[in-house]
């Protein structure tokens, strides 16, 4: 498996999630474990560039797969767009999803991009807060900072 | 979690080779199955991982596509073709689970969910769909969103698959290991064996879904009632497709989900539309004929109204 450019072999018991090899096995402890069942989004990942849970996922299944998590997000010592328009637009209170947060719209931007359709446009979409609002259903924030996590992200993805 | 051996299928002969060891289950993307494993629902020995080994949309010699089983559910969704020629399809699946989940869901996977509730879902529960002969709480218990249509003593659960109900409108065929089938038998009411979710045998492996033509279905939508605006289970669905000819509805699709144990065809509403005019009158009439047979439960009698108000509304809005 090779994790933000890393490659590692590793042996793991079958139950192994991605998220808990990255977490126990690698230290990479920047994706969270929230509900642990896909439905908070806080252990989002990029499995081969596309955002997935890393919860659900068996490590076992992804044996041989490229895999970024939010430390592998910032070049060198640069943050990334996505990182900087969240300190700019405060779109965090405790931090917990925010690792989740990053990946999910980093992958989001990128299926955006590609012209990928959603349930607000089918054809066409544009970058809006309705298309970003949808997009990001997957990740939860129990502190309710959705409007400037919206706001980051559009800036982010301009 | 139970410990468990896993096996990665390259192909679907090596994909039944492996699920002859006792108590195999197949892997698709694992956002169920993963999820009720360590909750201790689904104890599987072996896993025999089948997401990789057809990820192909074709065109079939009919007009129609080819779905291979390992198809993700957001590749499916963003196919051009799918999108064009079964817009039902592609809704509905941007309408179902999160953009994460549906990076990672396959489209045999996502018919294979389990049918569910929260009783099934928590083993502290008796539960006949878990433990057969344990009992239903949840006829007595919390089923606000639970069954209105088909459900037996025995269970009151939900298909929560909305792909599945889309399928289910267009006729869709299920090709397995050794035979083909129509989708819409694919799935089981409760009856006295809610154990059962499909009529699929042990070892029996879904290899792909045949869309076969359906050329008014460019005239279909998907609408979906839920809780929330986004990431949650239906309420109701309606998938629906109208062929229409001079303001008189020629032909009509429809499938609701949400209420039933399986995708719920709604084919005495479709023959009370067939030569009617496209009209609100019409609509309601087809919804209250399909919707008399429902049963509600104590508490969830509103699904019938929300049911005819969807019907009414996205007819209205196809004609």
């Amino acid at each position: 498996m090779c994790v933000n450019g890393i490659e590692h072999t590793l042996t793991v018991d079958t139950r192994t999630s991605l998220l808990d090899l990255l977490r126990e096995r690698l230290g990479l402890t920047g994706a969270k474990k929230g509900c642990d069942h896909g439905q908070c989004g806080a252990c989002t990942v990029l499995i081969d560039g596309r955002r997935a849970n890393a919860c659900l996922a068996l490590a076992v299944a992804h044996s041989g797969s490229t895999i970024a998590t939010v430390e592998g997000l910032a070049a060198e010592r640069e943050l990334h767009p996505l990182q900087r328009a969240f300190i700019e637009h405060d779109a965090f209170q405790c931090g917990y999803c925010t690792p989740g947060q990053l990946c999910s719209a980093a992958g989001m931007l990128e299926e955006l991009r590609a012209g990928r359709p959603s349930a607000v446009t089918d054809t066409d979409p544009v970058l809006s807060a309705s298309e970003v609002r949808e997009r990001m259903s997957g990740n939860i924030c129990r502190c309710g900072a959705y409007c400037n996590l919206v706001q980051a992200i559009l800036e982010a993805g301009r | 979690m139970r410990p468990f051996r896993y096996g990665r299928a390259a192909d679907a002969a090596e994909a039944l080779a492996l699920a002859t060891a006792p108590e195999a289950k197949f892997l698709g993307g694992g956002t169920n199955l993963v999820d009720l494993m360590r909750l201790g629902v689904e104890q599987p020995a072996f896993l025999v991982d089948v997401a990789r080994i057809d990820d192909r949309i074709e065109e079939t010699a009919e007009g129609g596509l080819r779905i291979g089983a390992g198809v993700r559910n957001s590749d499916l969704a963003a196919d051009a073709r799918v999108r064009a020629r079964y817009p039902v399809l592609s809704s509905a699946l941007l309408q179902g689970a999160s953009g994460q989940l549906r990076n990672l869901a396959t489209t045999a996977g996502n018919l294979l969910q389990r049918t569910r509730c929260s009783y099934f879902q928590d083993v502290t529960r008796p539960c006949n769909k878990r433990a057969p002969g344990s009992g239903c709480p949840a006829r007595e218990g919390e089923h606000r969103n639970f069954a209105i249509l088909g459900w037996s003593s025995e269970c009151v659960a939900t298909h929560p698959s909305d792909m599945a109900v889309a399928l289910a409108a267009l006729d869709a065929i299920v090709e397995t290991s050794n035979r083909s089938l129509p989708l819409l038998d694919l799935h089981r009411l409760p009856d006295n064996e809610p154990e059962r979710d499909t009529v699929l045998e042990q070892g029996e492996l879904i290899t792909a879904v045949r869309l076969p033509p359906l050329p008014f279905a460019r005239r279909s939508r998907y609408s979906k009632v839920r809780e929330r605006a986004s990431f949650a289970f239906a309420v109701v669905s309606l998938a629906a497709a109208l062929d229409l000819e001079d303001g008189i509805v020629r032909d009509a699709r429809l499938a609701l989900g949400g209420v039933a144990h399986k995708p719920w065809r709604a084919q005495r509403a479709e023959e009370v539309l067939r030569g009617e005019p496209a009209t609100a009158d019409s609509f309601t009439r087809a919804a209250e004929t399909e919707l008399a047979q429902a049963r509600p439960l104590r508490d969830n009698g509103y699904k019938i109204h929300v049911a005819r108000n969807l019907i009414v509304r996205t007819l209205s809005e196809l004609a």
